[in-house]
């Protein structure tokens, strides 16, 4: 489904690359977690894979297709979920639904049920027409995921969806993201919960310093390293417990 | 399409739900042009309706002090104050209560007398008359010197118009009492009137207009273009912090992953805006025909019709959205593409001549005024408002225009495509 291949990235005046020389494959089907301290390069790389940034180096294609060739087509069959709420805030959640699906050209009568299902799966139907500016920030969040699979992605991106809310949101988010799977999208995400992520992916990569350490089922990798006894404690005994801030 | 009409939706929905916009795009330009009309009524009426405050020291007490002080008080300009004191009057007009002070030096009719029958008498000498026969005895005149205190805000125009209207009396003084001169030297009888005295040359002020189509200049037929045009212009400032909101709210990040070209999403907010500017003219017209009769201005004359009108104003606004659109894409925050924007208006404005006429600017001033849009948009109106002009006058006016609009949203591609979508 995704083939990556001695993928770089160097932003200008750099010095060195936030994604060097990365290989990966994903299957169709998957739900990929990208783990990694802040700095990894996982935002990078989930920007390269949704055509954000251009990659300084190698290829990666999905569906066998790239973006330099296959752009508006790439862009059809992919949903991005970006970290930060993309929403416009003084149009209601149902405004900002028929914009985004209207733009992946869904006619109005398949968007209106479409985004009526969503709503209803989300638990958001009774603030349809309520503007995202008066929202909580789960529902932000939730809304920030229907915006993104409208249009049924064949592959969705998503970078830390469920940062920042609270419990019964981000069991609304996983549960729906859950089901879209079981309905035959591919899911690649980043997050910083690796509780979160070790129920909920069927594979992970584990990165730092813009390359990929260590890859597998999360049951796997834990079993292998023989030490541990969750990702959060491998997570750890990988990356180290130094603080990684960076400007 | 249907992606644009998607867009256009949007871009409406956003415009309505954002009532500072609402103010700065519709009921500013109305106050603005409203209030700049009201100002400039007078001086385009001419200073005739006004009586500025002025002293006279008269020293001289003579005739001459007579004729000045009733001219001063017939003329209507001024509202004419008498003082002793020369150094008072300076004062007082130093501090502004009075615009100027005119003081007239001692013996100034005399003197002119003096003078005036001197050089009659010395005339007449060297055609031969016999002195004896002369009724004036040359003797040497000192000169005279009238001041003029002006008060230091005074605009160097009214200035001028004020010392050439004060020259032109004192020389018809001058005239009256040479003719008066000879008519005494030449006549026994002082009924006798030797001289016709009158004007010969007169002057007739016309404006060259085709009389049938032209309309009367005024206030109204100069500002609402020159403020409407101000208007059009300023709606790049709203639309620039519109684009640069959705890239804060994250939404441009969203944007640059969907399946739509940069293109339909700026098309989408300049069908808006240009509605909006369309809207925003008319309502300057109607204010301009309804309600500017109604507070004692003139009504405005729609000079060439309004669907000429209407070519230029959306040839204007495109230009101006064109701009908008390429500060909205390279500015990254509101604070960026806000006071750029503006101060971009107020100089294209200053350039373009919506406060000062080209004309009337240094010579090196004009060759930059016609780099302006908003000098494009005025000759426009101009020749249409106020020449009574047909399409092919506005014709090149309009394409530059429009190559501006379409060089501004190309460049505006060409960024987004060489900064962001990579």
């Amino acid at each position: 489904m995704i083939q990556i291949q001695g993928l770089s990235k160097r932003y200008r005046a750099a010095e060195s690359d936030a994604v060097h020389n990365l290989n990966l494959n994903i299957q169709e089907g998957e739900i990929f977690g990208l783990l990694g301290p802040n700095g990894a390069g996982k935002t990078t790389l989930i920007s390269m894979l949704c055509s954000l940034i251009e990659p300084s180096a190698g290829s990666l294609k999905i569906q066998d297709m790239d973006f330099k060739r296959n752009e508006l087509a790439l862009k059809k069959i992919i949903g991005i979920v970006p970290q930060e709420i993309a929403l416009y805030p003084s149009l209601t959640a149902h405004e900002n639904l028929m914009y985004f699906g209207g733009i992946y050209g869904i006619p109005d009568s398949e968007l209106k049920q479409s985004i009526a299902e969503h709503l209803e799966l989300l638990g958001l139907s009774a603030f349809a027409h309520r503007k995202i500016s008066q929202f909580s920030g789960g529902m932000k969040r939730r809304i920030n995921l229907a915006a993104s699979i409208l249009h049924r992605p064949q592959v969705l991106f998503l970078d830390e969806p469920t940062v920042g809310v609270d419990v019964q949101s981000k069991k609304a988010i996983i549960d729906h993201l859950l089901a879209m799977n079981k309905a035959g999208t591919t899911i690649v995400y980043t997050s910083h919960h690796l509780n979160e992520a070790e129920h909920f992916c069927t594979r992970v990569a584990i990165m730092d310093q813009g390359q990929i350490i260590i890859e597998g089922k999360p049951k796997e990798l834990i079993a292998a390293s023989g030490e541990v006894n969750d990702l959060e404690a491998l997570f750890i005994a990988l990356t180290g417990t130094g603080l990684r801030d960076h400007a | 399409m249907h992606k644009l009409l998607t867009s256009i939706h949007k871009e409406f929905k956003l415009i309505i739900r954002d009532p500072g916009a609402l103010v700065i795009l519709f009921v500013m330009p109305l106050v603005l042009v409203i209030i700049v009309t009201m100002v400039q009524d007078d001086t385009y009426q001419s200073m005739g309706n006004h009586s500025f405050p002025i002293i006279l020291v008269d020293h001289d007490k003579g005739s001459i002090a007579q004729k000045v002080e009733e001219s001063l008080n017939g003329s209507g300009t001024f509202k004419l104050t008498k003082m002793d004191s020369e150094e008072e009057a300076k004062e007082k007009v130093f501090k502004g209560d009075y615009q100027m002070a005119i003081v007239l030096p001692e013996d100034m009719s005399s003197g002119l007398q003096k003078r005036i029958d001197e050089n009659v008498a010395s005339l007449m000498s060297e055609m031969g008359w016999e002195a004896d026969s002369l009724k004036t005895v040359p003797v040497s005149a000192e000169k005279k010197e009238i001041k003029i205190y002006f008060d230091p805000v005074t605009q160097a125009m009214f200035k001028d118009a004020v010392r050439t209207r004060i020259q032109t009396m004192i020389s018809g003084l001058e005239t009256e009492y040479t003719y008066t001169a000879f008519q005494d030297t030449l006549s026994d009888d002082p009924n006798k009137e030797l001289f016709d005295r009158s004007e010969f040359i007169g002057f007739k002020e016309i404006a060259a207009r085709d009389e049938l189509k032209a309309a009367v200049p005024n206030s109204v037929q100069h500002n609402v273009p020159a403020w409407t045009l101000f208007a059009i212009f300023f709606i790049m400032v709203p639309l620039s912090i519109n684009m640069v909101k959705e890239k804060n709210q994250g939404t441009f990040v969203r944007l640059r992953t969907l399946p739509v070209s940069y293109a339909t999403v700026l098309g989408g907010k300049t069908v808006i805006y240009l509605i909006v500017s369309i809207l925003q003219f008319i309502m300057m017209l109607l204010i301009g025909i309804y309600l500017f009769p109604k507070m004692g201005l003139p009504k405005l004359d729609m000079g060439s019709g309004i669907f000429l009108l209407l070519i230029v104003e959306i040839c204007a606004a495109l230009a101006a959205i064109g701009l908008g659109l390429f500060l909205g894409t390279v500015s990254d925050s509101p604070e960026q593409s806000a006071p750029f924007g503006a101060t971009l208006v107020v100089i294209l404005a200053a350039l373009g001549g919506v406060w000062v006429p080209v004309f009337a600017m240094p010579s090196f001033m004009q060759k930059l005024a016609v780099l302006s849009p908003m000098n494009w948009g005025l000759e426009a109106f101009h020749s249409l408002f106020l020449r009574g002009g047909r399409l092919m006058d506005i014709v090149p006016f309009c394409a530059l225009l429009l190559l501006l609009f379409v060089l501004s949203s190309a460049g505006a591609i060409i960024y987004y495509k060489r900064n962001y979508a990579k």
